[in-house]
């Protein structure tokens, strides 16, 4: 993929992914209450659009991989992006629930997995949804509402994204509120 | 179907018969409708709208002054159905709005339909009386009880004929069986029980039983975080009382055998096609979510709506469709607009003829499709205001793809997304047609010589 081509791709996912966000936003307060087929379908676009944006700044070569301006999902500790860990040291139990987790992958998923900026918010740890590799569609699902506790840790700075208003946007930070 | 090459069996051509709604643009939420529905013998044609009411319409028996006519829908009975209600648990407003009619077969008189709205399945009885009793011996006819003293006679009450009156009264009411949104009901062809579908629950009820109901279909996974789809839509098989299939939004559809279990999570056949990899974009989920599933009158075939296409399934087959029919194929390049102004998550029905010839959908411009299997042509016809003039012909409309639009042709940026045709149904019987716009009910008739 020839750099434009990557940048083209990449603003366009960001776009998607703003749409999307707000679209959850406005569908709290549709009448009738959340769609769980709609909320279903949003969060399966953000995933994909979260991936490709991804996929296509790998694209861009290594030094652009810095996610501290870009990443817009990111709500987790700034120690982890700054050195960059792939793996983050994890609680014990996880090993055994990620392999029940992983799910049937997406066909273009296969290239997500060196995705290393994808870090964790801490604060929304649960005990089966603590491992850091992209699951698939399997948790797609809960990923596109935003916590109520979602925040900025002690230390991390504020950067100026394009899309700060959705810093707690797709990523496993988010909850599905039904 | 209409016009010279218009497509399908040629000789049929399609005439504008009646429009039912307020004329004017401005549209009231209330009155947009949302499902529509034939009887089993065509004679009624139900409406359902967002406002919870139900519209009737009656067809007029055939005139022997205008044979070549068949007879008009005239308004027969309307009734509110379901009004919005609140949820205090979860501090939710339950929407009023009808989501599925589907008549119950004849049995007497009285007709009897099912109405659902996101949580209550409603079974109302529509009833005629055109007789009153007359000559009661202690009531005046205006209801006033007579001075006892001024009885000297005794007499007994005779029925007079009066205008004919349609009563709807409500007969059962199956509540509290759905955590989820109700998306279809279905009757079964044993006439005793009917099922209906949320986006993770299929229940069984029995028509006379209202305080309960057999979870019969549960994808809930016992962690919600897991969820990867939902049921969109669910239907009985038209003659095989045990059989029923459901879609779902990963456009997969399952087939299940009542007898093989209680619980039929395990599905006796799926339907799936494989994904064309070079269709892969961000809305592949969306737009291979099935939004209507119907079986064929014979109950050899089922065919599903998905947001670009219209598949027809050999029971007997589960690799792949054995017809497929684009829809609306130059959508494909404008997905990401359609996400955007939220049309790519409308869900379009689809219906079959009475004899399983012809398969029919709508589109947006208030364009609508028809496909006919054996001849393989197809028709893109519009329900407008403008092609109303009583028994005009409708003359086939064209979307241009290419760069150079011919004349009377429409190109796809001038299309009106606004104006959707998301149901439409054909009388079991008869070609005629009822085809619902956002607030208006078109009735399209065959053009009889």
């Amino acid at each position: 993929m020839s750099a434009t081509t990557a940048m083209e791709v990449n603003a366009e996912a960001r776009r998607i992914l703003a749409v999307s966000i707000s679209k959850l936003y406005a569908s709290r307060n549709q009448r009738g209450g959340l769609r769980l087929h709609r909320s279903l379908l949003l969060s399966m676009v953000m995933r994909s659009a979260r991936d490709i944006y991804h996929s296509s700044r790998e694209c861009e070569g290594p030094s652009d991989a810095q996610p501290t301006q870009e990443e817009p999902m990111d709500t987790s500790s700034s120690l982890e992006e700054q050195t960059g860990l792939p793996e983050p040291v994890q609680p014990e139990p996880q090993p055994t629930l990620n392999s029940t987790e992983l799910p049937p992958e997406e066909p273009d998923s296969a290239e997500e997995d060196s995705d290393s900026e994808i870090t964790e918010d801490k604060e929304n740890l649960s005990p089966t949804r603590q491992s850091r590799k992209r699951r698939g569609k399997v948790s797609a699902a809960p990923d596109f509402l935003p916590s109520k506790r979602a925040r900025l840790e002690p230390g991390e700075e504020r950067y100026a994204a394009p899309l700060g208003s959705c810093r707690a946007g797709a990523g496993e930070s988010l909850r599905l509120c039904l | 179907m209409a016009g010279a090459g218009g497509g399908g069996n040629s000789d049929v051509q399609w005439c504008f018969s009646q429009v039912k709604g307020a004329i004017d643009d401005d549209v009231a939420e209330a009155d947009i409708i949302s499902t529509v529905e034939f009887n089993h013998s065509g004679e009624l044609l139900a409406t359902g709208d967002k406002g919870g009411r139900v519209v009737i319409f009656q067809q007029e028996p055939e005139s022997k002054s205008q044979p070549q006519c068949r007879g008009e829908y005239n308004v027969y009975s309307t009734f509110q159905s379901h009004e919005p209600e609140f949820d205090y648990l979860k501090s939710l407003e339950i929407e009023e709005k009808i989501n599925k009619i589907r008549w119950l077969p004849q049995k007497n008189a009285a007709q009897f339909l099912l109405s659902t709205n996101d949580k209550t399945i409603k079974l109302w009885k529509i009833s005629e009386r055109d007789k009153r009793p007359e000559g009661y011996n202690l009531k005046e006819e205006d209801g006033r009880y007579r001075d006892f003293n001024t009885v000297t006679t005794l007499r007994v009450p005779v029925f007079r004929p009066m205008d004919l009156m349609v009563e709807a009264s409500p007969r059962r009411v199956f509540a509290n069986a759905h955590t989820y949104h109700i998306n279809s009901i279905s009757v079964n062809s044993d006439c005793e029980t009917y099922l209906s579908a949320d986006d993770l629950r299929i229940n069984l009820w029995n028509l006379e039983i209202t305080d309960r109901s057999f979870n019969i279909v549960d994808i809930k996974p016992a962690n919600m975080e897991e969820l990867t789809e939902v049921i969109t839509a669910a239907e009985f098989h038209p003659n095989q009382c045990n059989t029923f299939v459901y879609s779902s939004s990963k456009g997969t559809i399952r087939l299940c055998d009542m007898r093989a279990s209680a619980l039929c999570d395990k599905h006796a056949k799926m339907f799936e096609e494989p994904e064309d990899p070079n269709n892969r974009s961000f809305f592949s989920e969306i737009i291979s979510s099935i939004s209507d599933v119907k079986f064929s009158h014979s109950g050899r075939y089922m065919m599903t709506r998905d947001y670009l296409s219209v598949k027809i399934w050999d029971l007997n087959m589960e690799s792949r469709p054995v017809e497929t029919y684009q829809v609306h194929e130059y959508l494909r390049s404008k997905l990401c607009s359609l996400y955007e102004n939220d049309c790519i998550f409308d869900k379009f029905e689809c219906c079959w003829n009475g004899n399983d010839s012809v398969v029919m959908t709508g589109s947006y411009n208030n364009f609508f499709r028809m496909f006919d299997r054996g001849y393989r042509q197809d028709v893109t016809l519009e329900a407008s205001r403008e092609n109303s003039k009583p028994r005009s012909v409708l003359k086939p409309r064209k979307v241009s793809t290419g760069g150079k639009r011919k004349k009377d042709e429409i190109s796809v940026d001038s299309l009106d997304f606004n104006k959707k045709i998301l149901h439409t149904a054909w009388h079991p019987l008869d070609n005629i047609i009822a085809v619902a716009t956002t607030n208006n009910l078109y009735i399209f008739q065959e053009k009889l010589n």
